[in-house]
């Protein structure tokens, strides 16, 4: 069975590709455009892997994670953040946060299922 | 990726940097206007990062080195690094313009001379003082996150002979210890393990010499450790990526050949890495429960404003839709006619299918006409740019204010909607609005005001442009229709007569073509715009107080509510929205008046009486009152006028077809359509046919034959 990612983002453009690239890769996509979706998401198609934006209205990327890891039941979902080279504070703070790994946009494709592989079996 | 898969991504690029543009302006007037709620502010925010997101992915450079100086600057505001002033949100408003050409131009494939918005980039960088800093300081703190690079090169002479096999490959020992961290954040050892495996021949050996009795055993804790043995064509630096994610969850050692003991120069980063991690885990808690609280905060507000869930589709789909739907709409008309020629009882279970069927037809229409229906909020936000353009090249002070940017319309009449909209207003600035010293010296606040509104009356859309200028010059208007030959010198003209003027061809009331509402058109061409569809455009003035432009529209163009009704034979249609009652017209409530006028006491007002017939043109005199039907119609200007049909046939509704794209425009009709029994009837333009009659309409078509004798 093929592994379902969920991935939070509020750019169309950013879930577009993601998308395009996962799906070509044979994953099943389920797409929230912020981090409430993105738990109503969670619990309603458990994921294998979540990839999560952070600048996000309603609830960011930082509270998503929190909320995610805070339930007993996704503590061990793989999260991979999608981060801008210069956000190095973020990404320590989405570390602490329980954030697996990330994919610093612009991404390549190629490294984006790279970094999927390296966080789930 | 496939090109088209590319493509249709990039378009989706466009159309949502269009929304994160509006949501820009909207949200730094809001800020200039003294709003300072972080939501606002972090919305601002997140539209310019989103703009560079995408930027980035597709390589529009430009755009990309843009947004991000734009980015910064909103960032410290955001951290309240600096703070919202006039002169702040004046140059974020400016670079907000200045990163809607960049969109424009890139999607159009052209580039801006980035010598043109270096003034904006530079003062966008002199916001913050310490900007330049603040950057380089970010990158400083990046290094922590991506692999260090450190030379091995020295060790690698040194350790030549054990660290290289004989067949060139390289040989690494690995000692990896995961914290308990790394596991909490669901890194999983047996995957890194795995990925060693995949650049390398690794040997790898478990270390469970931590590993506790069962019952100290906390199932969170992390016990083990791996020494691994790797055999490989790649550089240390493949090895360090593998540890990328777990860098500071773990504790790496790594040197170069297969020794037990790493050799003791080559490793400064043990030290700090595990010294970083202590201050890393004690803040842990602390941070945990900071954002904790933070997040209570953040999640409570959502509920209310829970945006539903969208999908987009391309706008052809929507239309074949309404295309097919169209027709099957019509169809559902001819067999309802075919019904009551076969002579199906109207209570038979199968005339209440039919009815059903009916029922559900209108339901899918109006469902389909719904997905077409947007707000006008697109075109107005773009208005705010105009009137700072126009505000800023002409040095006079205005402010717009707008109202009911959320009445819906067709998608259609929006998208045709922007550039009458931007010409009135460029009108109203240049020729409504003094300037600002003319305005005090009239006891006028020095800032002009223009407020633009939309809303539903009588099924269609009213647009108003009302400003608080001078209004129109009518002495000004009389004195160059007569010059240009439009009136004669001695014409009696009412005030609205003159105001109608200004809609002439060619008819402009600036001394000389300004450059700005000039551009070589008139209110003509805009009220040609608006007509092109089926709106209709109309002035109000008062001398010294300003003037409403008011623009009355469909709703939609492709269905309406119709009352079929016969005239003189033929057979039309009157939309419904425009009619306020039928009524049998009796003797004693009709007057004549002059020659071929009627008038008739209807809600105990006195109205025109109009024949339809008479003046579309079916007869050559008026049809007598008595024995035909009176529909008492109200125009969008809200007059009411009582129109003479000769019988109502049914009331339905109907798809429109365009006259003018199948045939011509014709004065007083204002459409198509095609009826149950496949027979074409035209609908009537119930505000042409009432115009024609009386009121300020009327002397545009009397005046119409001077300007051709002209």
């Amino acid at each position: 069975m093929s592994m379902t990612i969920l991935t939070v983002d509020d750019s169309r453009t950013m879930r577009e590709m993601l998308r395009m690239v996962l799906s070509d890769a044979g994953f099943r996509v389920v797409e929230a455009d912020d981090g409430i979706n993105g738990l109503e998401k969670l619990r309603a198609e458990p994921p294998d892997v979540i990839i999560t934006d952070i600048n996000m209205p309603r609830l960011d990327g930082f509270g998503f994670i929190d909320e995610v890891r805070r339930d007993a039941q996704h503590r061990a979902v793989p999260i991979l953040v999608l981060t801008t080279e210069s956000d190095a504070e973020k990404k320590a703070r989405a570390r602490r946060a329980g954030a697996t790994g990330w994919i610093v946009k612009p991404f390549h494709p190629g490294k984006l299922l790279e970094a999927i592989r390296r966080v789930a079996a | 990726m496939a090109d088209d898969a590319l493509t249709h991504i990039k378009q989706t690029y466009f159309a949502e940097c269009e929304e994160q543009l509006a949501e820009l302006e909207s949200g730094l007037i809001a800020i200039a206007d003294g709003d300072r709620d972080p939501e606002t502010i972090n919305a601002v925010f997140r539209a310019v990062h989103s703009i560079k997101g995408g930027a980035g992915a597709f390589h529009f450079d430009d755009l990309v080195r843009f947004s991000h100086v734009f980015e910064t600057a909103l960032d410290n505001l955001r951290s309240g690094r600096i703070e919202a002033s006039p002169a702040l949100t004046k140059v974020m408003l400016r670079a907000a313009d200045t990163i809607a050409d960049l969109v424009t131009a890139t999607r159009e494939g052209g580039a801006i001379e980035p010598s043109s918005y270096q003034s904006v980039l530079d003062e966008l960088a002199a916001l913050d003082a310490n900007g330049g800093e603040a950057e380089e300081a970010d990158e400083f703190a990046d290094l922590g996150f991506e692999p260090i690079v450190v030379s091995f090169d020295d060790a690698d002479m040194d350790a030549a002979d054990g660290a290289v096999t004989a067949d060139g490959r390289n040989l690494f020992t690995i000692v990896f210890k995961p914290l308990r961290s790394m596991y909490r954040n669901a890194n999983e050892a047996g995957l890194l393990l795995r990925a060693l495996g995949q650049i390398g021949d690794a040997e790898i050996i478990c270390d469970d010499a931590e590993l506790p009795v069962l019952q100290d055993l906390d199932p969170e804790e992390s016990y083990l450790r791996w020494r691994i043995r790797l055999t490989t064509e790649d550089s240390e630096d493949a090895i360090r990526h593998v540890f990328e994610f777990v860098e500071d969850d773990c504790d790496l050692q790594i040197w170069p050949g297969h020794c037990d003991e790493p050799p003791a120069a080559v490793d400064p980063l043990a030290f700090l890495t595990s010294a970083d991690d202590l201050p890393a885990i004690a803040q842990d808690g602390a941070l945990a429960n900071a954002e904790a609280q933070d997040r209570a905060v953040k999640i409570a507000p959502p509920i209310v404003h829970a945006a539903a869930p969208t999908i987009r589709v391309e706008i052809d789909r929507v239309d074949r839709l309404v295309d097919l739907i169209g027709e099957l709409v019509i169809n559902q008309a001819m067999l309802a006619q075919r019904f009551v020629e076969l002579g199906v009882e109207r209570g038979s279970p199968v005339a209440l299918s039919l009815d059903e069927h009916d029922r559900l037809t209108r339901g899918i229409q109006n469902s389909v006409m719904a997905i077409r229906a947007q707000p006008v909020k697109s075109v107005f936000q773009r208005m705010s740019r105009v009137v700072r353009e126009v505000a800023a090249m002409t040095g006079k002070s205005v402010r717009l204010d707008m109202e009911g940017e959320n009445t819906e319309v067709d998608k259609t009449v929006i998208e045709h909607l922007t550039d009458p909209l931007t010409h009135m207003l460029r009108n109203a600035i240049d020729h409504g609005i003094e300037s600002p010293e003319k305005r005090l010296a009239v006891g006028k606040r020095a800032e002009g005001s223009v407020r633009l509104s939309a809303t539903h009356r009588s099924g269609r859309i009213i647009i108003e442009i009302a400003d608080d200028g001078a209004g129109i010059d009518r002495g000004r208007v009389r004195e160059m229709a007569v010059d240009k030959g439009l009136i004669a010198h001695d014409a009696l003209l009412s005030d609205e007569e003159i105001d109608e003027l200004i809609f002439h061809p060619g008819f402009s009331t600036a001394k000389e073509v300004s450059n700005l509402s000039g551009r070589g058109v008139g209110m003509d061409v805009v009220r040609k715009s608006i007509q092109a569809l089926g709106g209709r455009i109309g002035i109000a003035s008062r001398p010294g107080h300003g003037s409403i432009f008011t623009l009355s529209l469909p709703l939609t163009l492709a269905v309406l509510d119709g009352m079929i009704v016969k005239v003189a034979g033929e057979t039309l249609v009157l939309p419904l929205a425009s009619i306020v009652e039928t009524l049998q017209p009796k003797a004693d409530s009709l007057r004549g008046f002059g020659v071929e006028d009627k008038l008739i006491l209807a809600r105990g007002a006195v109205t025109p009486l109009i024949d339809v017939g008479l003046r579309l043109g079916y007869r050559a005199v008026h049809a007598d009152p008595l024995g035909c039907v009176v529909i008492l119609v109200e125009s969008e200007r809200g007059g009411r006028c009582a129109l003479l049909v000769d019988a109502i046939l049914e009331q339905r509704q109907i798809v429109i077809k365009s006259l003018e794209k199948n045939y011509g425009l014709i004065p007083g009709i204002a459409a198509a359509t095609i009826l149950g029994d496949g027979r074409v009837a035209l609908i009537v333009d119930v505000d042409a046919v009432i115009a024609g009659h009386a009121g300020p309409h009327q002397s545009v078509q009397r005046i119409q034959p001077l300007q051709v004798s002209a």
